[in-house]
């Protein structure tokens, strides 16, 4: 059955993504929306639009039943959850297959046994792919934790089963440390996700997160090759780029092949991504965790083979197979992606909710805006802090990054605080630049950057 | 005696409670020194304090747990 009538269950730039997509398919999309995102851009791009609830998002676009009960009332028959809410929620999933409806992602198993970490990392085990020395699963109790730590050893990391996002992570660096700090992260684990399991992994030092875009159909699968998002600000990604740097290139090569085959191992529907630790000095990949939804960061991957991955994975969920092999598949260029946040970079990245007064968006060769600011339009303070993606292609790596300098130059966004000058910062600095870059770099560059900018009087 | 309004200054969703399955920071009648904690303010999945800009007694609580709130709007009614 043709997807005709596609409900857009998420809101902001994905949603303006999707209805993009969408409409050049031929497909009619009703955007799910918030009484905060009455006036907001997906409202106006979509066919129609369906209220689903108040502004919490407990209360509307992560209320399964408001979501589900919406797409049968607009006769919908797909329903897109975009990323985050609720893309990699089990139960909604199956709702939505219950209903008779299209989910455009993964079976609702797959997604269960995805989003339980250590299952996840069993799976991947199982087809041959390593995983960073830590627990063999959860582990239910002191006994069994202290036995784990004698073959992982320390700094070791505690990390909740049914986590995500980096939330609920430890660090500890002794037995001692290890003994008081595991009670809490139970804790905090079963407050945050109401599962208290727990696992453990040994911390990588200087480790570069890399991770492989996988499409499948079901039956086959093919990788796009990978993305390198390692400048995290607290573990949460702020700059992406495909392909990755200094990477050795049969290493890179097995991994893409390897992250393929697990997606065709597991039937794999949609979009994914396999996400992984890479050790620059035992130049391993260690499996970290499969996202089972299109990413934020999927316009580099766009940028570089060419493919469009949101109508791919459309089409994927409307039965048919991928679109190519992978011998068709090539690389071509540089991309990188900064993420615009309403976040005030001088004040701690206080966030930065309000209205924006005029908006100039960069254009030129090899550039991008993903976004849904308009003049006037608000940014309410319930969701996200996202509100732009700034890509840009170019030919080699060096020039990807003067040209992302050129177009942020040319951003102006009036009436919130953006992270727009951090990275201005960023393409000027020679580690940056120079590739030498890990996931605990920025966190340290940014304590050096505020103590420059105090230096010099302020302004950063 | 006069009541007097604490106000959130960031806008964002007004919760009582440090995690759901704690009580809340203080209930209406409970006396509060200039400092304390009242609720937690999310914005942009971010958390922050709201802490009591003056001391008192807690006549009520203006907004309910887990309500959406505008900057400056008005959260605790406190007399002297």
């Amino acid at each position: 059955m043709p997807i005709k009538r596609l409900l857009v269950a998420n809101r902001g730039e994905i949603a303006v993504r999707i209805i993009r997509a969408s409409r050049e398919l031929g497909i009619n999309t009703i955007q799910a929306y918030s009484e905060a995102d009455a006036n907001s851009l997906p409202v106006k791009l979509a066919d129609e639009a369906v209220f689903v609830g108040q502004a919490p998002a407990p209360r509307s676009y992560l209320n399964i039943e408001a979501i589900t009960g919406a797409a049968l009332k607009t006769q919908a028959d797909a329903i897109h959850p975009g990323y985050g809410f609720l893309a990699e929620n089990a139960q909604f999933a199956e709702a939505v297959e219950k209903a008779g409806l299209t989910f455009v992602g993964p079976h609702s198993t797959t997604i269960e046994i995805m989003g339980d970490k250590a299952k996840a990392r069993q799976a991947a085990h199982s087809v041959g792919l390593a995983t960073v020395p830590g627990s063999p699963g959860r582990v239910e109790n002191m006994a069994e934790a202290e036995d784990a730590l004698k073959e992982i050893g320390f700094p070791v990391l505690i990390k909740a089963a049914a986590g995500g996002g980096g939330r609920g992570i430890r660090t500890a660096h002794s037995i001692e440390e290890f003994r008081k700090l595991a009670p809490q992260a139970r804790q905090e684990a079963k407050n945050a996700f109401g599962d208290a399991g727990i696992y453990l992994e040994a911390l990588v030092r200087n480790a570069r997160h890399v991770e492989v875009q996988i499409v499948g159909d079901g039956t086959n699968a093919v990788h796009y090759f990978e993305r390198e998002c390692s400048l995290q600000r607290r573990r949460q990604k702020i700059w992406e780029e495909a392909p990755a740097s200094n990477l050795p290139a049969e290493r890179r090569e097995d991994i893409c092949q390897a992250a393929a085959e697990f997606a065709a191992s597991i039937g794999y529907k949609g979009a994914g991504t396999l996400e992984f630790l890479y050790d620059p000095y035992r130049e391993q990949f260690y499996f970290l965790e499969m996202n089972t939804r299109i990413q934020v960061e999927h316009p580099v991957t766009e940028f570089v083979t060419g493919v469009d991955l949101v109508r791919e994975a459309i089409r994927v969920a409307d039965g048919a197979p991928i679109s190519r092999k992978q011998r068709d598949i090539f690389l071509n260029g540089h991309s990188i992606e900064c993420r615009i946040n309403a976040e005030d970079p001088a004040n701690g990245f206080m966030p930065s909710p309000g209205t924006i007064n005029s908006l100039t968006v960069p254009g030129g060769p090899g550039v991008r805006f993903d976004t849904m600011l308009f003049p006037g339009c608000s940014i309410p303070p319930f969701y996200d802090s996202l509100v732009g993606k700034l890509v840009v292609w170019d030919e080699c790596r060096a020039s990807a990054i003067r040209r992302m300098h050129r177009a942020l130059s040319e951003l102006s966004i009036e009436g919130i605080k953006t992270t727009t000058p951090l990275h201005m910062a960023l393409c000027w600095d020679p580690d940056v630049i120079g590739g030498n870059i890990h996931t605990a770099f920025l966190d340290g560059w940014l304590a050096a950057w505020r103590t420059r900018s105090e230096e010099k009087g302020g302004n950063c | 005696m006069s009541d007097q309004h604490i106000v959130s200054p960031l806008p964002g969703i007004f919760y009582r409670r440090p995690a759901p399955d704690q009580p809340p920071y203080k209930e209406a009648g409970d006396r509060i020194a200039e400092g304390d904690t009242l609720g937690l303010v999310e914005v942009m999945k971010s958390f922050h304090e709201l802490n009591s800009d003056r001391s008192g007694t807690i006549s009520k609580f203006l907004v309910e747990n887990e309500g959406a709130i505008i900057a400056g709007q008005p959260i605790v009614e406190v007399e002297d």
